[in-house]
C-alpha cells in the first residue's frame, strides 16, 4: 500500500503545483500511515521532492513522452500505481492533469474526486470536500472504491516541507501504438507572461473600463505585482480580451492568494469563479455594486484615477522594500 | 457522420444554490434548469456540422423524466432525436458507462461532450467514457473541424493553447470558443413545433455502480463585510494588503 503522486514538470522542471500535490500526498500517507511514491516524466532533477515528504521517485524517461500526451501519461501513472499498489493516487488541477485524471481513474476503476481542498476527513470511509456549483458550495464527497483518485484544487493545501530521503527508481512503462493517436501540430504559448493558472496574484478588468484601448494600466499593474491578467465574461464575449482570460462560471475558475477586480459588478457567475480566491479587493465607481459584498476590501472610486495611483504606491512599496 | 452530443441538466448560472433534507440534497425548488453552458457550445458546433456536412446529430442525458424538457430544447434547436437513459445521475463514473453503452450501440464517430457540468463540476465524464470506449480524447477543446476520419482540435491549456490531429472516433470535452456566444441558438417556434414530434427514447441503464457519493453539502463561510479604503488613501490598501492581508 502506498500513495501515488503525479508530480507535473515542464520541459524538465517541476512545476509550483508538483510540490503542492506532494505536500498533500505526504499528508494523507500520515493519515493512512503509508509512504509516499511520486512518478515523474522526464524531469531532470527529482531531488527537489525530497524536500516534500516523498520517500521514492520512480522516474519516467521516454522521448515519446517529450510532449504531453494524455493517454501515454495516464498509462504510464497507471502502470506506476499499480506497481506500487497505490490506493491513493493524486493529481494536481493543472490543465494538463485534468485531461489525464478521469483516464487514469478508469485505468484503476478507481473513484474520482476532482477540486478536493482539504486533506480527506475521515480515511474509512473515505472522505473528502471537494468544490462545487462552481465554487458555490463543497460537498463532503467519499470515496467507495478500493483504489481512489483525487485531484487537488490549486492553491487549496499549500506547500509544506517535510524532508524525507527519496529514493530513485528509474521506471520504463509500456505503451501501445493507440496511447499515441494525438498528435500536436503547433504550441501557443506566451512564455513571459503570468498564466491565471499558475498566477498568486490575478488583475482582472471589466466592463468598467470601457475598452480594449484602456487595459494597459491593468496590465501595468500586473506586471508591478507579477500577477496575471484576466477579465469578466462581457469582456471577452466583446472581444476586448481573449477568451483565455474570461474568469466566472463559464470561464476560468481562480484561486488565487489575491484577486483585484477593476471595474467588475460582481455578477453571481464571475463571483462564484473567483469564490476560491482567499483576498479579494474590488475598484469601482459604483459603490452599490455587488462585489463589494464579497470583497475583503473596496475601494469606490473612477479606477483611471485609482489604477494609476495604486501602481504609483506599489512601486513605491517595492523600492522600499527591495 | 454520426454526432452525439451529450447533455447535462443543470441549474442556470444565476441559481442560488441551497440544500435540504439535513444538507444531504440539492434543493431544487424554484431553480431553472438549462442545458449545461459547456454542452451548449458542443450542440452549437454539432449544428454547424450538420448544416455544413451533412452530420446527424443526436443528444443524449442519462436522467429522471424531469430532464426531457432539456432534451427537448436541444431537439428545438436542431437535433434530430434524442436519448434519455432512465437514471439518477449518482456519479461520474455511472454517468460515463451509461454514456458509452449509448456510444457503442449507437456506432457514433463524434461524441461532443461538456468540458465539465457547472453543478457538481465533476470534470470526469469526457475522459471516463474515453477511458471505457476506448476512442481518441481532446480535453477543453475550443475549436474543431473534421476532414472525413481526420480531426483537427485546438484545446486550451495552461498559458494557450496547443492544435492536434487525430482521428474518429473521437470524443472532446468542449467549452466556449467551439461556438462563440454569440451564436448560441434560442429555438424558435418552428424548431419548438417540429420538437414536439422529433423522437425521444427512453432506454434504461446498463449495469454500473457508482464510486463515489455525496455525502452532505456545506456552503462557504459567511464573508465579514469588506474594508473600504478611501479612494485618496491608496496607501492605506498597499499597507492592508501588506501588514494585514500579507498578500503583497
Amino acid at each position: 500500500m502506498s500513495v501515488l503522486v503525479y508530480t507535473e514538470s515542464e520541459q524538465g522542471a517541476f512545476k509550483k503545483v508538483a510540490f503542492e500535490v506532494a505536500s498533500y500526498a505526504k499528508a494523507v500517507a500520515n493519515q493512512l500511515d503509508t509512504t509516499v511514491t511520486a512518478i515523474t516524466i522526464n524531469a531532470s532533477d527529482s531531488s527537489e521532492l525530497k524536500a516534500y515528504g516523498v520517500d521514492k521517485v520512480l522516474n519516467a524517461t521516454n522521448a515519446q513522452l517529450d510532449g504531453f500526451n494524455a493517454k501515454a501519461y495516464a498509462s504510464a501513472i497507471q502502470q506506476a500505481a499499480q506497481q506500487e499498489n497505490a490506493t491513493v493516487v493524486i493529481l494536481s488541477s493543472s490543465a494538463n492533469s485534468k485531461y489525464l485524471s478521469p483516464l487514469v481513474a478508469v485505468g484503476l476503476n478507481a473513484g474520482f474526486a476532482s477540486n478536493v481542498v482539504e486533506v480527506p476527513s475521515s480515511t474509512a470511509p473515505f472522505t473528502v470536500k471537494r468544490t462545487t456549483f462552481t465554487n458555490k458550495a463543497f460537498s463532503n464527497t467519499e470515496i467507495t472504491s478500493d483504489v481512489k483518485v483525487i485531484g487537488l484544487s490549486k492553491n487549496a493545501f499549500g506547500l509544506v516541507e517535510n524532508s524525507a530521503s527519496a529514493i530513485n527508481e528509474s521506471f520504463s512503462p509500456s505503451f501501445g501504438d493507440n496511447d499515441f493517436n494525438i498528435n500536436v501540430q503547433s504550441v501557443d504559448k506566451a512564455t513571459d507572461k503570468v498564466t491565471i493558472a499558475d498566477a498568486e496574484i490575478v488583475v482582472s478588468g471589466g466592463r468598467g473600463l470601457k475598452g480594449p484601448e484602456n487595459w494597459g494600466m491593468v496590465e501595468e499593474l500586473a506586471e508591478v505585482l507579477g500577477a496575471a491578467t484576466a477579465c469578466s465574461k462581457p469582456v471577452s464575449d466583446l472581444g476586448w480580451r481573449p477568451h483565455s482570460e474570461h474568469v466566472g462560471q463559464t470561464g476560468k475558475p481562480v484561486a488565487s492568494n489575491l484577486y483585484i477586480a477593476i471595474g467588475i459588478s460582481g455578477a453571481i457567475q464571475h463571483l462564484a469563479g473567483i469564490n476560491s480566491s482567499k483576498v479579494k479587493v474590488v475598484v469601482n465607481s459604483d459603490p452599490e455594486a455587488p462585489f463589494f459584498k464579497a470583497a475583503d476590501y473596496g475601494v469606490v472610486g473612477d479606477a483611471f484615477e485609482v489604477v494609476p495611483k495604486l501602481i504609483e504606491k506599489l512601486k513605491e512599496f517595492k523600492a522600499q522594500n527591495a | 457522420m454520426k454526432i452525439l452530443v451529450c447533455i447535462s441538466h443543470v441549474p442556470d448560472t444565476t441559481s442560488k444554490i441551497n440544500f435540504t433534507e439535513g444538507d444531504t440534497k440539492f434543493d431544487t425548488n424554484g431553480v431553472q434548469f438549462v442545458i449545461n453552458p459547456n454542452d451548449e457550445f458542443g450542440l452549437t458546433r454539432a449544428m454547424w456540422f450538420k448544416e455544413k456536412q451533412g452530420a446527424s446529430v443526436d443528444v443524449v442525458n442519462v436522467g429522471g423524466p424531469e430532464t426531457e424538457p432539456t432534451l427537448r430544447k436541444a431537439l428545438a434547436i436542431g437535433a434530430d432525436s434524442a436519448i434519455r437513459v432512465n437514471a439518477i445521475a449518482t456519479d461520474g463514473i455511472f454517468v460515463a458507462k451509461q454514456l458509452a453503452s449509448v456510444i457503442e450501440n449507437g456506432g457514433y464517430d463524434l461524441v461532443i461532450a461538456g468540458r465539465e457540468s457547472i453543478d457538481y463540476n465533476g470534470g470526469m465524464v469526457p475522459g471516463m467514457i474515453a477511458g471505457l470506449t476506448g476512442a481518441n480524447f481532446v480535453n477543453t477543446c475550443i475549436n474543431l473541424e473534421v476532414d472525413g476520419t481526420n480531426a483537427t482540435a485546438t484545446r486550451e491549456i495552461d498559458g494557450g493553447k496547443e492544435t492536434v490531429t487525430t482521428s474518429l472516433p473521437l470524443i472532446i470535452g468542449g467549452q466556449k470558443g467551439l461556438v462563440e456566444e454569440s451564436d448560441l441558438r434560442i429555438p424558435n417556434m418552428r424548431g419548438i413545433m417540429m420538437a414536439r414530434k422529433k423522437p425521444l427514447t427512453v432506454v434504461e441503464p446498463t449495469s454500473g455502480e457508482a464510486q463515489t457519493k455525496d455525502v452532505t453539502f456545506q456552503k462557504p463561510a459567511e464573508k465579514g463585510s469588506v474594508k473600504l479604503v478611501d479612494a485618496d488613501n491608496i496607501d492605506e490598501l498597499v499597507s492592508l494588503l501588506h501588514n494585514e492581508a500579507k498578500v503583497i
